[in-house]
């Protein structure tokens, strides 16, 4: 106001009420000019010229930043815990890279396979196989693979286990004769030299002569073994023996951390060694053990040497390979990604007809489903009725008897879970505590005494007691702030008690009800311990199976499958109850 | 005004006493009667016992001792519910999960009324109170004043006789509560119910009501209609606490029939109307209003005693002249002229003569 006060019309030096009406109606006349002279339409500016939205914007950004830095360290610590282990468990619920990873030359054969034809695959099939299992056995990850298949088939885990070691079979046939031959065929360096270059093999043998010398000597030697290379043209004259030994030499030197100059090769390098010799032909090659080379042509070519029938062998080795079901199994399972464990998780399998429900005797998941489900909502309901009198009488009660109240309720908060479900196998079981009451106040036979635990009345017991504060606290914290003026209004209006209850009291203690209804369902639809204490077998939840599953069976996908569905499930009866019931009209406090 | 006496009266507390801990008496010896369609307020200071004694009425609370009669029958052990007593509450007590219509027609389902007759008189009592088109609406939709105006729907739409009401106009601002004020009486008056009224404000007491009950401290100080407690206040408590008011401190010195002789503290006498002091030498608490003091000679009657007094600070307040004096060492007595055109300003520092009808200045308890 003072800045304008010359431009006002001044009738006298005090200003008087006149005056200062002059002077607003000059800064109502001037307030419509934007600051800097510039034209009508342009962005406000702010004091120091930049617009006012950018300026406004920078302004927010420090402030967003602050925010942000001080949910950090939680929003870290739950994306680590939480957000984190649910999106891990979604993606094992469909995961199933092991067959293609393990198998990957097998399910690349078995494309071509015709699983309704009802014969068993060709032999390319088989030769697949043979690499790939003696591989994975040397890498020793055929049994993974093994107990992966065998939830879906039976049997399959030994039939790999087995197969594992009986492959060796094969090569030995052919390894028999060509050391007969030369025993050079089953020694490390020969091999090395044949497939190796020059002056790594001399290298080798430089640092053998080093290390006897310093032997003899008494020293220490201590230099590392030369490693070893390839041969550019070996893989032109031995295509398949140079692959897989590359593949042997890398084994060596990663995973035994030894050197193929001191290891003998894998028998399967002898198939393939075979192979070559029967496919190829050597005559024009001269490089290191040529000789040597030559007389095993010779010997492979002439008419008594003996070959290995790769699907005698594997029939040999367990006769379960000459079933369709197994080489089905393998191709069923052999894309990436599976709905095999969902189909699982709801008593399903794969057929070749497509998703089929499984035989009556093997079905649980959808009784165990139904059942958490059922007993959820039994516990909910005696919560309700348990929880609603006490917290109507911890909001009516003065304060210091609410707080002992209070104090009461929330003990079963204080003492440790594992206690208190121990606790109820003590009240409970047939020689228990309420028993032997029942029995000596002659209500119950002795003979005849009741079954109260290990089945589903025990969960619903020590499960009701265990999360009734969870129903208790939201209700209290709802009907603590109900005024007593309504009651007190609807009977001024000539309500009785009862109808002032109902149709006053109650309707607006309903939000407290939903939170309270919705906290304990869905964790008692995730239960796990008390189930597993109290429950037998009858009283489990799905919970139960789900841990079973991840500590036992290890069939981590299957548990992910049923957990996902788990999630599912309460995310659905969460939108459910938000359509009928609306989710704002739930209140976990004032 | 036949306090206690309960022979034609509507309502009746006969010696009604209440404790809520047993140990102090939040209503002491109460006898209060009203005649049917009386507008009633209860007027006092906060924890004066208004709020219990009509929870007392409504039946929330139980008389620790004492009688409550409605239209002749001690209503004592009825429950709230059968009293058939209307009731508003501060905050309204609407209740917030039905809409407008819903809270009206509430009391009429409750006394088991026909659906086309509760319409009726749902649109009846919407209409009374000018909301008519708010039946759908929730309480939560509604303004402050709408709110009041519901509450006072539901409380009458059931046509009790008697009607509560607890500082119904607390939460409103000043305009609106005025307004109110005007609606409330004037339905009262139009339906002939009978009101009991309990409010802070005194200027809402003496516009309202045909009689006001003052509290103070469990008790009623005085029971009159606004004209005789606000000119005949019977003790220092009422004069202090309705209206502005001018106290002096002394002693009797002589009683003549209707008027007394009052020595102040600071050794000049006045003249003053006994109240409630019979005995010369009795200590006594001299009243008198501001508008009541005259400084113009010629206007007051021969031979009164005058004080003299000077200017401490004039105020201007539009319709009228607020002056502040120093008077017998009190410089808090104030005086009150209306702006007239031959009307004096008087200015601060000068020294002025005022004086009184004896009628004026009345001679109560030392408080
Ligand atoms: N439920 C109660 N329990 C114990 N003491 C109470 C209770 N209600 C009121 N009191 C006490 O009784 C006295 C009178 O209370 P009351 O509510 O009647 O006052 P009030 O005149 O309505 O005051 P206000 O103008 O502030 O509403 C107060 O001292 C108060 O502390
Ligand atoms: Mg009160």
């Amino acid at each position: 106001m003072s800045t304008l006060k010359g431009s006002g019309p001044q009738t006298s030096d005090a200003p008087t009420p006149e005056d200062a009406f002059h002077e607003a109606a000059a800064l109502d006349a001037r307030e419509g000019e934007p600051p800097h002279g510039s034209g009508n339409d342009g962005p406000v500016l702010a004091a120091d010229g930049t617009p006012l939205k950018r300026s406004l914007a920078r302004a927010l950004r420090a402030q967003k930043m602050r925010a942000l830095a001080l949910i950090a360290p939680l929003l870290i610590f739950v994306l680590l815990t939480f957000i984190a282990p649910i999106a891990d468990m979604l993606f094992r619920s469909v995961e199933n890279q092991i067959v293609r990873d393990t198998l990957p030359r097998t399910v690349e054969a078995l494309a071509d396979w015709d699983d309704t034809s009802g014969e068993l695959p060709d032999n390319a099939v088989f030769d697949a196989a043979y690499t790939d299992i003696f591989l994975a056995a040397e890498y020793k990850i055929h049994t993974r693979l093994g107990s992966r298949l065998n939830y879906e088939l039976t049997g399959v885990s030994s039939l790999f286990r087995k197969s594992g070691r009986g492959l060796d079979d094969i090569g030995e046939v052919y390894l028999d004769q060509l050391e007969d031959l030369d025993e050079n065929w089953d020694e490390a360096l020969p091999w090395a030299e044949l497939m190796g270059t020059a002056d790594s093999v001399a290298a080798y043998k430089a640092w053998v002569e080093a290390e006897d010398k310093a032997r003899e000597n008494d020293e220490d030697f201590n230099d590392p073994i030369p490693a070893f290379e390839m041969r550019d043209g070996i893989a032109d004259v031995l295509p398949r023996t140079a692959e897989m030994y590359s593949r042997f030499a890398e084994f060596v030197r990663v995973e035994d951390e030894d050197s193929p100059f001191e290891e003998e090769p894998w028998t399967i390098v002898l198939t393939r060694l075979y192979e070559d010799l029967r496919d190829g032909d050597v005559s024009s090659y001269d490089g290191p053990r040529a000789e040597m080379l030559k007389a095993a042509d010779e010997l492979v070519d002439s008419p008594d040497f003996q070959t290995a029938d790769l699907k005698s062998t594997f029939e040999e080795i367990d006769e379960d390979w000459m079933d369709l079901a197994v080489w089905r199994t393998i191709k069923t399972y052999s894309p990436a990604y599976t709905s095999g464990y969902f189909l699982n998780a709801v008593d399903m399998q794969k057929t070749p007809d497509g998703p089929a429900l499984r035989d009556e005797d093997e079905r649980i998941y959808g009784l165990l489903f139904k059942r958490t489900m059922f007993m959820s909502l039994v516990i909910t309901f005696s919560c309700i009725a348990l929880a609603y009198p006490v917290a109507y009488l911890l909001s009516t009660l003065p304060m210091r008897t609410a707080n002992l109240l209070m104090i009461l309720v929330l003990l079963p908060f204080w003492t440790s879970l594992l206690v208190r479900t121990s606790a109820w196998k003590v009240m409970l079981q047939q020689q228990g505590v309420i028993n032997d009451v029942l029995v000596w106040l002659g209500l119950v036979d002795d003979a005849a005494r009741l079954v109260m635990i290990n089945n589903q009345l025990g969960t619903i017991i020590a499960m009701t007691h265990i999360l009734l504060p969870f129903m208790i606290l939201p209700m209290y914290s709802v009907m603590s702030t109900i005024p007593p003026t309504y009651v007190r209004a609807a009977k001024s209006l000539g309500a009785t008690n009862w109808t002032a209850f109902w149709r006053v009291y109650f309707p607006q203690s309903v939000p407290g009800i939903g939170a309270g209804s919705i906290l304990v369902f869905i964790l008692s639809i995730g239960y796990y311990i008390t189930p597993e204490i109290v429950g037998g077998t009858t009283g489990t939840f799905i919970s139960n199976r789900i841990a079973y599953h991840i500590s036992s069976s290890l069939n981590w996908g299957l548990a992910a499958a049923l957990g996902t569905i788990l999630l599912a499930v309460v995310l659905i009866l969460y939108w459910a109850y938000d359509r009928i019931v609306g989710i704002d009209n739930v209140k976990l406090g004032g | 005004m036949a306090d206690g006496a309960s022979g034609d009266a509507f309502v009746a507390f006969e010696r009604v006493q209440k404790s809520y801990d047993g140990e102090t008496l939040v209503v002491k010896d109460l006898n209060l009667s009203m005649p049917k369609g009386e507008f009633l307020t209860m007027l006092g200071p906060s924890g004066s016992g208004k709020t219990t004694c009509l929870m007392m009425l409504a039946g929330f609370e139980t008389a620790t001792h004492g009688e409550i009669m409605l239209d002749g029958v001690s209503i004592n052990n009825i429950p709230p519910h059968k009293r058939g007593i209307g009731m508003v509450f501060q905050n309204y007590a609407l209740f917030p999960h039905m809409t407008v219509a819903e809270n009206l027609s509430f009391p009429l389902e409750v006394r088991k009324i026909g659906k086309a007759d509760r319409e009726k008189k749902v649109k009846h009592a919407l209409d009374m109170v000018q909301m008519g088109a708010f039946g759908g609406r929730r309480p939560a939709q509604l303004s402050g004043g709408q709110q009041q105006r519901i509450a006072l729907a539901r409380a009458l739409v059931f046509e009790p006789e008697l009607v509560l009401m607890d500082e119904p106009l607390g939460a409103l601002d000043k305009q609106l509560r005025e307004h109110m004020q005007f609606e409330i009486t004037n339905l009262a008056h139009q339906l002939g119910i009978t009101v009991v009224y309990v409010t802070h404000d005194q200027t809402e007491a003496l516009t309202m009501s045909d009689r006001v009950a003052v509290f103070n401290d469990g008790r009623i100080q005085q029971l009159a209609p606004p004209d005789e407690l606000y000119e005949k206040p019977q003790n220092s408590f009422v004069a202090q606490f309705i209206g502005e008011n001018n106290t002096l401190e002394g002693v009797v010195q002589e009683i003549k029939g209707d008027t007394c002789v009052v020595k102040l503290d600071s050794g000049e006498v006045l003249d003053a109307t006994p109240v409630n002091v019979s005995e010369v030498g009795e200590r006594t608490r001299v009243s008198i209003r501001p508008e009541r003091v005259e400084f113009n000679k010629e206007r007051l009657k021969e031979g009164v005693h005058t004080l003299k007094a000077e200017v401490v600070e004039f105020i201007y307040m539009g319709d009228i002249f607020r002056t502040r004096l120093r008077v017998a060492g009190n410089d808090d007595f104030v005086i009150k002229t209306r702006n007239a055109p031959d009307q004096v300003r008087l200015e601060p520092g000068s020294q002025i003569e005022i004086g009184w009808l004896p009628e004026d200045c009345r001679a109560l308890d030392a408080g």
